[in-house]
């Protein structure tokens, strides 16, 4: 799939903007703080519903809007679908396709995809959990879209358990340990069902993506690695696969198991110790774990292995097989293959990587780069160049 | 800002719920320029509604007596009752006419994050309609949030030693919609609850 325009309207420093886009490569270079990111930012939007770079939506409207809106054409084989997304920070943000009817946002996702490359990206090796988590469910959710609404559900059950335990802790030092715990019950239930759910989606991704990983950290440092992933969940490791029941089901039940053994710890705490949200990825180099081992130069290529696969399993899951016809109407809306970002990444990187990645990118059907300085695109991307000064974006080649 | 007694009108209209800053401003010139017998009537309204209305003492729906209309209908099944959260569902499933038992109503959902527990529902009172054995079927029609849910789970467990039928209402697609444009939560749940199809 590719992007054939991009419309943004009070995004950023931008009041307003068009930009015309081709399947291919196309850099964007201009001076630091001149609107490069926020472009390719916005088009992570339109696939995400999320910045990479900023957690709220505050920011992304310009200053003195009231909202922001962003518009994307885009194709996927012969199929071209508009996306309309209205930032109304504080309220719902509201969302359209192909003109149509008002749709939720969640809809939007799947029909742009998108892998992002970004300097931020060194957080997934040398970040907190937090960056890891978050990697996975965004990959989790690119895959089935329908797991966002899983993830929010899990989130919204975890607030309320975490205020009941913090109401419990309250309770027990004012009146010393009388505490109503009835409904604590009905509320880990709750958490193990979207808990378990989320747990089966990951573990099943990490082991999809453990030998694409490796495959890409080999072709970046030859010899360097093996690279390697392994899933840490606080409720421990699921039921052999031979056990009864769905994944989904296995999970759950040891997700549960596990809050029942916690619940001692979690009463003095006020918090929920266990659950997908205190669970990590260890990433390994060699014998070694990446964090506090790797140098800034093997960080690098681990965090570039982990968008590599990213896209490498994106793009294998694609109802769009290379060599046959393009997504007919109707076959569903994960078609075509993800859109590449390059947002500001190979400045980072010595000549080697740089090198490296750009050959690996280069062939995508569509791959958007930034840069500060035209000397920092590798020649092998070649392609449309766009000059972006003072919020105008001009094509120059 | 306005001058003292405007903005005053302004920012209590502005509290009520679905009214923004800007309806309440609207709202507030509406009754500005109006006829002061208008204005005089609705305010005759607000306060007769606080003085008169009750709560019906059997099921908390709102009640011009000390029982509500639906309590007082002996051609209402007292064997059957629908637990809701607000005054407002018992309206919504009136308009159904499908209904021909009793209601309770809960006075809201079990929300932590709200400070909304078990005790502050009426609860207790349920259990105490329930504790003679004349009622047979206990139907859950909380909403289909995740609090709603929870309130749903709980009152599951508090009565299932009680032995008596306990549904919950159906979740499912919209009647006179197409399949194609069902998100795939309700999807989901609708193929959860599937029937057979007795033909």
């Amino acid at each position: 799939m590719y992007i054939s325009h991009l419309s943004l309207a009070d995004f950023r420093s931008y009041p307003r903007v068009e930009v015309a886009l081709d399947p291919g490569v196309t850099a964007l270079i201009g001076p630091n703080g001149q609107g490069k990111t926020n472009l390719v930012e916005a088009v992570g939007y339109l696939a995400t519903l999320g910045s990479h770079r900023v957690s709220g939506d505050g920011p992304l409207v310009r200053h003195g809007a009231e909202r922001a809106v962003l518009r994307g054409a885009v194709v996927a084989g012969d199929r071209s679908r508009l996306l309309e997304l209205e930032i109304n920070p504080g309220r719902a943000n509201r969302a359209r396709i192909n003109r149509s009817a008002q749709v939720r946002p969640r809809d939007l996702l799947g029909i742009l995809r998108t892998v992002l490359f970004a300097p931020e990206d060194l957080a997934l090796v040398k970040g907190d959990p937090a960056e890891r988590r978050r990697f996975l469910d965004e990959l989790v959710v690119a895959r089935s879209p329908r797991m966002a609404g899983v993830r929010g559900d899990y989130e919204r059950v975890l607030k309320q358990r975490n205020a009941l335990l913090k109401s419990a802790v309250w309770a027990r030092r004012a009146r010393g340990g009388r505490v109503d715990l009835s409904t604590l019950d009905v509320w880990d239930q709750h958490l193990a069902r979207a808990g378990g759910e989320l747990l089966a989606a990951r573990w099943d991704l990490v082991a999809t993506l453990q030998p694409l990983v490796g495959k890409a950290y080999e072709q970046l440092a030859p010899g360097g690695g093996p690279a390697t992933l392994e899933y840490r969940g606080t409720a421990g490791e699921p039921a052999p696969a031979g056990a009864p029941g769905s994944g989904r089901e296995r999970f759950e039940s040891a997700l549960l198991a596990a809050l029942g053994e916690a619940r001692g710890q979690e009463l003095e705490r006020g918090v929920t110790l266990v659950g997908p949200h205190r669970d990590d990825l260890l990433l390994g180099i060699g014998d070694l774990p990446a964090k506090g081992y790797a140098s800034h130069g093997e960080s690098w290529s681990l965090a570039l292995a982990l968008r590599l696969a990213s896209y490498d399993l994106l793009r294998a899951e694609s109802p769009d097989p290379p060599g046959l016809p393009p997504a007919q109407e109707g076959e569903g809306r994960r078609a075509g293959e993800p859109v590449l970002v390059l947002d500001d990444v190979f400045a980072e990187l010595d000549v080697a990587r740089r090198q490296r990645l750009a050959e690996l990118v280069a062939p995508g059907e569509q791959v958007l780069v930034t840069a500060a300085v035209p000397e920092d695109v590798p020649e092998v991307l070649v392609g449309a160049r766009f000059s972006v000064h003072g919020g105008v974006v001009e094509r120059v080649s | 800002m306005y001058e003292g007694v405007v903005q005053d009108l302004i920012d209590e209209l502005g509290r009520l719920p679905g009214v923004g800053p800007k309806s309440a401003q609207r709202i507030a010139f509406h009754i500005l320029q109006a006829d002061p017998t208008d204005v005089r009537r609705l305010a005759h309204a607000l306060t007769e509604v606080k003085a008169k209305v009750r709560f019906c003492v059997v099921c908390g729906n709102v009640a011009q007596d000390e029982r509500c209309r639906v309590c007082q209908d002996p051609r209402r099944d007292p064997a059957v009752i629908c637990v809701v959260e607000e005054s407002k569902d018992v309206v919504a499933i009136e308009r159904t006419r499908e209904f021909r038992g009793r209601y309770h109503v809960l006075g809201g959902a079990i929300s932590p994050i709200e400070g909304v527990g078990p005790d502050d529902l009426r609860i207790r009172e349920l259990l105490g309609r329930l504790a003679d054995g004349s009622v047979t079927e206990l139907i859950l029609a909380t909403d289909p949030n995740l609090e709603g849910e929870a309130t749903a789970t709980y009152l599951a467990r508090m009565v299932k030693p009680m032995g008596l039928k306990v549904t919950r209402l159906a979740s499912g697609l919209p009647v006179g919609g197409d399949l194609e444009y069902a998100d795939e939560v309700t999807l989901g749940r609708a193929f959860e609850g599937r029937r057979l199809l007795d033909v």
